[in-house]
């Protein structure tokens, strides 16, 4: 993985003080609520229901044993021992105590990690594939590239006070595994005309109060010229973009005003005067960053037949938690936070400990954090995934739920967070007791759902193949349901099934939607597909049909 | 109090003035409308500055910025981003080689990015005086280029050390 020179430390050392600086200020008197809040932001700090709220950054989602102990250690001495993974793979902390927060940036930037950007009105956190460099067909390993935009965008003097936050998602493979098209930008390595590689460029996608999926600004761009190109996306984007009206101000609303066509002739107008300088990519530069993501020392092994072990709970492990690794004999091990009764994408101290200790045992001394909220292990033998299993199992990190409707994406919701309408957690609680039943989940096949408890969608219901949106009404908690939504390169927004449900319905609402997928699909068909292919009718009759039962 | 701020990080006192004020040493610094409005009116020996909006496009400005001595962009409030860009295209685009100074809503933690877009002199509220001399020196390293000639020490250097 990258490693920081003295050029990184010094720059994260430095953050430290000027945070820690502006905090002495702030609680000195010399800052206003208001000055204060700007600062904070840009440094992950948002004032919460509780307490502040410190989101860390985890640059495309990848963390060492060493940084994990770290997470784990700050969430056990500052926090309520535990740390909450989110969909752009960072983590977050509930309760640490504002004066507090510059110790625990410090401890983080002896580990080569800060909250740098990743809140504000700035370019985010860049996410990526979590199976890069490991998946069995990519182009390239994204995540030089994603290293290269961290970089650049780190501390951009021209573009820490846009019009609203931007996110970036970088994928070098056919599947989109980082929801790459409801990002402000996508990045897409491609193969161009010629057979070279460079990227296609996709903008405008997002979710929130208007979902929008991203469209392709540039098929081709030569990969020389990435940061460049983004820049003037960005500088186009600082300009113009709305300021007037927080809810139109992302780069999506910008798009949609001018249309794609008129966009894309400014971006490039502005892209001709500054391309071929400063901001070129030498192939020593990039070369570089390559060098921090070499392949580990695999050892030359055959695959294995987990059959071969006479165990059905672990069968059923390896089938659903573990994924296909391009190296012949190793295995990519999910490790699932979707445990029931705990809030999805939680982890504790001993968990973030346990974890480094496993990441250093099993898979190189790294682990990664996923888009849908779970860890990884890229790299493990398939012949040790067995005692891995076990140690997991022991923790309760062994929940045989990957990609099951268990394995839900969702907020922090009203329990914690002062914009959400309504809980998240007590739902995914309610969704867990209500199916319980493993041979009933894997027989419903891989179904993404995704829950926010309000309009800002941090839970990206809009793509979820089932999303629930928590909303108030006259006081209460209702949640509003979508069906038909996807994140990935097939990325399609959900559809209202009709007025929202209580809380208490909730789960019965999706036994609904399923009930009728289970006597309908084809063979072989996914939810998401069988939603496709008939729409919304038969599936909103059904739950509206009558009451729900008692 | 006659107006201070912060110009080549020293504390001077402004040697131009708005319209309204006393007359200045150096010269006016007039609005942008009011100079497309009629350059005729401003005698051709005089000083000039202007303030552009966050609104006004620099290309407005573009064709005549060489009769001016000073530009001002104005930050309208404390998330008021449009003058860095602003800053950036009068420095590498336009070639503006005279004050660069940001007024409105600017304080010591904008410094040190306003600095890397080619922000000479800050109007600064009094009581950021004080600190405001640090701010330039938040930072000792910079990862991409600006306006700023640390751009060649940024990636591109780094590369090359391989």
């Amino acid at each position: 993985m990258y490693r920081y020179d003295a050029i990184d430390k010094t720059l994260v050392n430095e953050r430290v003080e000027q945070f820690r600086d502006q905090t002495r200020r702030y609680l000195a008197g010399e800052l206003s609520d208001d000055e204060f809040k700007h600062l904070r932001l840009r440094n992950g700090l948002y004032l919460q229901r509780h307490a502040p709220m410190l989101r860390v950054a985890i640059p495309y989602g990848l963390l060492s044993a060493a940084q994990l102990r770290v997470l784990g250690s700050i969430a056990r001495r500052y926090d309520r021992g535990y740390g909450h993974f989110t969909t752009r793979q960072n983590i977050q902390y509930n309760w640490p105590k504002l004066e507090q927060v510059p110790d625990i940036l410090a401890e983080l930037a002896a580990v080569e990690m800060h909250a740098i950007q990743t809140s504000g009105n700035c370019i985010r956190n860049t996410t990526s594939d979590h199976l890069a460099g490991v998946t069995p067909n990519e182009l390239e390993d994204p995540r030089p590239w994603c290293e290269l935009i961290r970089q650049w965008s780190t501390f951009h003097p021209e573009f820490n006070y846009l019009p609203r936050k931007f996110k970036i998602a970088v994928t070098g493979a056919p599947q989109d595994r980082a929801a790459s098209l409801v990002h402000d930008v996508g990045v897409h390595i491609v193969r161009g005309p010629g057979g070279e590689q460079g990227f296609e460029i996709i903008v405008g996608g997002g979710l929130g109060r208007t979902p929008i999926i991203g469209k392709a600004l540039r098929e081709f761009l030569p990969r020389r010229h990435l940061l460049s190109y983004l820049e003037a996306v960005l500088r186009v984007y600082n300009l113009e973009g709305r300021r007037d009206n927080l809810t139109k101000a992302r780069i999506k609303i910008l798009v949609k005003a001018l249309g794609i066509e008129e966009f894309r002739r400014r971006v490039e107008t502005e892209w001709e005067s500054i391309r071929d300088g400063a901001l070129d990519v030498s192939d020593d530069q990039i070369e570089r960053l390559r060098s921090f993501f070499t392949p580990p020392a695999y050892r030359a092994l055959e695959d294995e037949d987990p059959a071969a072990v006479a165990s059905p709970a672990f069968q059923v492990w390896y089938r659903h938690n573990t994924k296909a690794h391009k190296v012949r004999g190793y295995r990519v091990v999910f490790i699932s936070l979707k445990k029931p009764g705990v809030a999805p994408g939680d982890a504790t101290d001993a968990q973030l400990e346990l974890i480094a200790d496993l990441a250093d045992r099993y898979s190189f001394g790294e682990a990664r954090v996923t888009h849908t909220q779970n860890l990884l292990l890229a790299d493990v033998e398939q012949g040790k995934t067995f005692e891995l299993w076990r140690l997991l199992d022991a923790a309760g990190l062994a929940t045989p739920n990957i990609g099951t409707l268990t394995d839900m994406i969702c907020c922090p919701g009203l329990d914690f967070c002062s914009l959400a309408n309504a809980g998240s957690i007590d739902v995914a609680r309610l969704i867990n007791e209500r199916f319980d039943d493993y041979d009933y989940l894997y027989d419903l096949g891989e179904l993404e759902v995704k829950m926010s408890g309000c309009m800002n969608a941090c839970g990206h219901h809009h793509v979820g193949h089932i999303g629930i949106l928590g909303v108030d009404k006259g006081g209460e908690e209702w949640y509003q349901i979508t069906i038909g939504g996807a994140a990935g390169a097939d990325a399609s927004l959900g559809t209202v099934i009709g007025p929202s449900v209580p809380k208490t319905e909730v789960a019965e609402t999706i036994a609904r939607l399923l009930s009728v997928y289970v006597e309908q699909r084809l063979p072989e068909e996914r939810f998401l597909e069988t939603v496709r292919r008939l729409g919304v009718k038969p599936f909103k009759e059904r739950v509206y049909a009558a009451p729900a039962a008692a | 109090m006659p107006r201070r701020l912060l110009r080549d990080q020293h504390i001077v006192l402004d040697d131009w003035g708005y319209p309204g004020e006393p007359e200045p040493v150096r010269g006016r610094i007039i609005g942008l409308d009011e100079w497309l409005a009629d350059p005729e009116v401003w005698s051709p020996s005089s000083s000039l500055g202007v303030v552009l909006k966050p609104t006004h496009r620099v290309e407005l400005l573009a064709p005549t910025l060489a009769r001016f001595d000073l530009v001002a962009a104005e930050f309208s409030g404390p998330t008021e981003g449009r003058g860095y860009t602003q800053g950036r295209l009068l420095r590498e685009r336009y070639g503006f080689r005279g004050e660069l100074r940001a007024v409105g809503y600017v304080r010591h933690d904008q410094l040190f990015l306003l600095a890397r877009c080619g922000f000479t002199s800050f109007e600064l509220p009094e009581a950021e005086f004080a600190t405001a001399a640090r701010a330039f020196s938040t930072f000792s390293a910079e990862y991409q280029p600006s306006n700023d000639l640390g751009l060649q020490q940024t990636l591109a250097h780094r590369s090359a050390s391989v």
